[in-house]
């Protein structure tokens, strides 16, 4: 297997103008986050709004530039300073959460989909033309759709047109940004059968970011849990779905409610919610929701450290 | 889905249309008198020119003192008022479109890059248009005008100045809102430069409410040119503009109600009608006040 | 005696193209102290249902009903605002935009406030003690401190929690909550629906869960009503449900949840689309997607009627062995 993208202490960070008088504030949307993907592969991101995911999103399709950290992908380290290649660009794509934002309404579904072949290949006007055909096809749309406008569409085959547009520079990584979660119930399985039968055709990488551990637990084989901006878990799955170390993780995955009837699991009780950006807490993130907090937790961050086969951020792992 | 499949976006906006009464009588007028424009050599009786001392403030022809073929009446140099209005309609018609498309054309140019870039770009663009907006907008093309000279030419320049602003702030406004959603994201990792998102992706989207917003300003533009053409700034004699006709029959208000009244009547008529148009295409583009 | 029963509620929208069916003949029955969850896909009539009970709908909406009483009163023969006053006292309601439900310009303490002032009354101060123990109820920290914040001052969790806290105020027998957690991070998920449940034993409250998620269905509710294409398809109890669907589009969406179905290979789809107003099939609804129609299903279409313990819209209900 070859390593097709590789993260190393990515950070970013913004500064929130705080008023007039105030120095600007710094928010540490992604903190130092290192992972690595092999072609084939599923890595999930799992967390909660305002962990730093979507930002990290953003960092690996290159459209925000990192604060520190650097980024390989295809095995070739990325300059930020410069505008990213079109061969660059050819490697990596996103599909989003909402469909519906995620097309251009003005466009047809032809002009969507030709936009990454126009910019990015030198191919002809037919040439093209037969590409998108194919594509819809193979996302499984009728080809005759490519003239009509995304509002025509239901939400699935939305998604459908988006997943077509990502793959339209034939790339080696997908950033699947929540894909399925706006999505209705019977949609989604089909949306989820798509994914994992392109990802085996064309040997896909996906980063799969979701905070729905059912959908992560069928479709990921690497998990990484983030909490305000960091990595608290990094394992996979059936590492992590096994043995869940990290007391956030653990929480997340009682939380979760099962559509199943009649077996009682036993609820972790997580209080409170996540911390303001402006204001972190000292020590370990985590820690003001945290049920087996100590002064250590207060006083110093922990770093990911190896444990039964998993990385864990946390001072008192194993636990729980 | 609501809306049958094989629809474009200009179908079903004129499908809503239909539904406003109010627009279509004003679309309605607004035919009628671009017709009238286009065969105004046809169909109006007389030269808008043409003096006839016999019939001086001739009343119009229902009245017991008028008679055909002066339909409604003569002026105080003996010129059919009929002629000349519908031969002022093409100047209205021309202020508007000229008005209009400058300040469309410039104002969605300077919205566009002020709403993009933000930053310093942003500042100094929407600084000046906050210096225009601070004049009151007939006084600064009145303003215009007397550094020009009067003319009905450099009045559409002035006009066309003093709204600039509206559609800067307005093109601004949508283009900051557009400019985060996905689609122009997913867009931009296809590898879409600056100018393709500016214009080829967002711009298109910000569309609606600049239609709206030039309709609505078409009346205004008739309406300025009509006041600047009563000021003597605008439209000299004997150029048959409304504002300019107004003016000229300001001193037979009393004696000769007919001379003042028709103009007036061309002016409200149009402006009515190009209100209703705007307000019902503005219900018409709006997804939020479409009957689902 | 029920607290709510509804018998028959059909509501329809005029559009362009004609009237557009939004929901089609429902049948509940809620009982004091009891959760019902109406589950369902966008579209499927659920939410239209109970804006239709609490008389909440535009007016050109065509409401049909043969039955609806609520806490003994026949609610088809009050005037509108004899209707109207019953809102937010015997039935109130929690939507699922809890940033876009609660007024921007005012303290969350004034708007519960106004809550209390119109269904309790009394004095200033009692009123204010009021407002703080129903803070102090949803779980609120610090109530004193948050009765003078703005709603965006406040997390979705808080905003939510501060909803709820409105929605007691006029001590309702019925609550129904209309997607309450849906854009709720998990761990405030669980929050939230822990406090309504408590809330719900403690007030000895009806509670109408409207969702989406089979999940949350599964861990609160007692009764469950399943929505396809503005029809009821099926009503059971959610153990019945849960382990034994009968209707076909139960079961296949049931199927289609990842955590249910088998861990390796592809999960199970129902095919097609959900009908929309202009192909609506003559005879049952989910027919055209169902993998047991049969000739009749086309044709005809099919009643609820009282089958297997449960309520169930169609001709040829799985039996129980059939199901894994």
């Amino acid at each position: 297997m070859s390593e097709v993208l590789r993260a190393e202490q990515l950070c970013r960070y913004y500064s929130v103008p705080q008023g007039f008088t105030k120095p600007k504030a710094v928010v540490r949307a992604l903190n130092g986050v290192s992972f690595n993907l092999q072609a084939g592969q599923t890595l999930a991101i799992v967390g909660e709004s305002g962990c730093g995911k979507s930002t990290l999103a953003r960092a690996l399709t290159l459209i925000e530039t990192p604060s520190a950290g650097e980024l390989w992908i295809d095995g070739k380290p990325i300059d930020f300073t410069h505008k990213p290649s079109a061969e660059l660009r050819r490697t990596i794509q996103i599909v989003f959460q909402n469909p519906y934002g995620s097309l251009n309404p003005r466009q047809t579904i032809q002009q969507m989909l030709d936009e990454p072949l126009l910019l990015n290949t030198t191919m002809s006007k037919s040439e093209r033309r037969q590409a998108v055909a194919t594509m819809l096809e193979r996302v499984g749309l009728r080809p005759e759709y490519a003239e009509r406008y995304p509002h025509m569409f239901s939400g699935g085959q939305r998604q459908r047109i988006a997943i077509a547009r990502a793959l339209m520079l034939k790339p080696q990584i997908v950033v699947l940004d929540e894909p399925v979660s706006a999505l209705d119930l019977s949609v989604r399985a089909q949306i989820l059968n798509l994914l994992t039968e392109l990802q085996q055709e064309l040997g896909l990488a996906y980063v799969f970011i979701s905070h729905d551990l059912s959908v992560v637990e069928r479709i990921a084989d690497q998990v990484l849990v983030m909490y305000f901006g960091r990595v608290v878990e990094y394992a996979p799955k059936t590492t992590i779905f096994a043995r869940p170390q990290h007391p956030y993780t653990q929480a997340l995955f009682s939380a979760t409610p099962q559509a199943r009837v009649g077996e009682k699991r036993e609820r972790i009780h997580l209080q409170g919610e996540p911390p303001s950006p402006l204001k972190p807490p000292s020590g370990c993130a985590f820690n003001p929701r945290c049920r087996f907090t100590q002064t250590i937790c207060k006083d110093e961050l922990p770093e990911l450290r190896n444990l039964e086969g998993s990385q864990v951020a946390c001072h008192l792992a194993p636990i729980g | 889905m609501s809306t049958p499949l094989e629809q474009s976006h200009w179908h079903i906006t004129w499908n809503y249309f239909k539904t406003s009464r109010g627009g279509m009588i004003g679309l309605a007028f607004l035919v009628i008198l671009l017709l009238a424009v286009i065969f105004a050599d046809f169909i109006a009786p007389f030269d808008p020119a043409l003096q006839n001392r016999q019939a001086l403030l001739l009343p119009p022809a229902w009245t017991e003192a008028g008679h055909l073929p002066y339909l409604l009446g003569t002026d105080a140099v003996g010129r059919d008022i009929l002629s000349r209005l519908i031969y002022g309609a093409r100047y209205s018609i021309f202020i508007g479109c000229v008005v209009v498309s400058l300040s469309v054309i410039i104002g969605t140019l300077l919205g566009v890059i002020a709403g993009y870039y933000q930053g310093w770009v942003d500042t100094v663009i929407m600084r000046i248009m906050d210096i225009i907006l601070a004049f009151p907008s007939l006084l600064l093309a009145l303003g215009m005008v007397a550094v020009l000279g009067p003319s009905l030419i450099n009045a559409m320049y002035a006009i066309a100045l003093t709204m600039l602003p509206h559609f800067v702030r307005l093109t601004r406004a949508n283009v900051m809102g557009e400019k985060n959603r996905d689609y122009v994201i997913a867009s931009r990792v296809a590898g879409a430069g600056n100018l393709r998102l500016m214009f080829k992706t967002i711009l298109p989207n910000c569309m609606a409410p600049l239609i709206v917003q030039a309709t609505l300003s078409f009346s205004n533009a008739i309406l300025d040119a009509a006041a600047l053409g009563f000021l003597g700034m605008g439209a000299q004699p004997p150029t048959p503009e409304w504002g300019a006709m107004l003016a000229e029959a300001r001193e037979f208000i009393t004696r000769a109600w007919w001379v003042v009244t028709f103009p007036g009547l061309a002016i409200l008529l149009t402006v009515l009608s190009i209100n209703l148009v705007g307000d019902a295409l503005r219900d018409a583009l709006d997804p939020r006040m479409r009957r689902s | 005696m029920s607290l709510l029963s509804v018998r028959n509620l059909s509501v329809a929208f005029p559009t362009q193209n004609g009237w557009f069916q939004a929901v089609e003949g429902i049948n509940l029955t809620v009982n004091p102290n009891e959760i019902l969850a109406i589950v369902g896909e966008s579209g499927s009539g659920k939410s239209v249902a109970m804006l239709a009970l609490m008389n909440l709908l535009p007016p050109q909406a065509r409401i049909t009903c043969d039955e609806l009483v609520l806490d003994g009163k026949n609610l088809l023969q009050l005037t509108a605002t004899e209707r109207r006053r019953l809102n937010g006292g015997t039935v109130a309601m929690i939507f699922q935009e809890p940033m876009t439900s609660l007024n921007p310009c005012f303290t969350v303490g004034y708007q519960i406030d106004e809550a209390v002032k119109t269904h309790v009354g009394g004095g200033r101060k009692e009123r204010k003690e009021q407002v703080l123990s129903l803070l102090e109820s949803v779980g609120i920290p610090d109530p004193a401190r948050r009765y003078d914040a703005y709603p965006h001052q406040m997390s979705g969790g808080m905003s939510q929690r501060a909803m709820i806290a409105m929605a007691l105020a006029g001590q309702p027998k019925l609550l129904i909550a209309d997607e309450p957690t849906t854009a709720l991070d998990v761990t405030v998920q669980a929050q939230i629906l822990e406090l309504l449940l408590k809330l719900q034993q403690q007030f000895q409250m009806g509670l109408i869960l409207i969702t989406h998620d089979m999940g949350v269905v599964a861990e609160t509710a007692q009764q469950v009503v399943v929505q396809y294409a503005g029809q009821q398809v099926e009503k059971n109890s959610a153990y019945e449900l849960f382990n034994h669907p009968h209707h076909p589009y139960t079961a296949a969406l049931l199927s289609a949840l990842p955590e249910r179905a088998l861990p390796t290979g592809l999960l199970p789809t129902i095919p097609g689309l959900v009908p929309g107003q202009h192909n609506r099939p003559q005879g049952c609804l989910f027919a055209p997607r169902c993998a047991y129609q049969q000739a009749r299903c086309q044709t005809e279409v099919p009643a609820l009627a009282q089958q297997q313990q449960g309520w169930i819209r169609c001709f040829y209900p799985l039996e129980t062995e059939t199901m894994l």
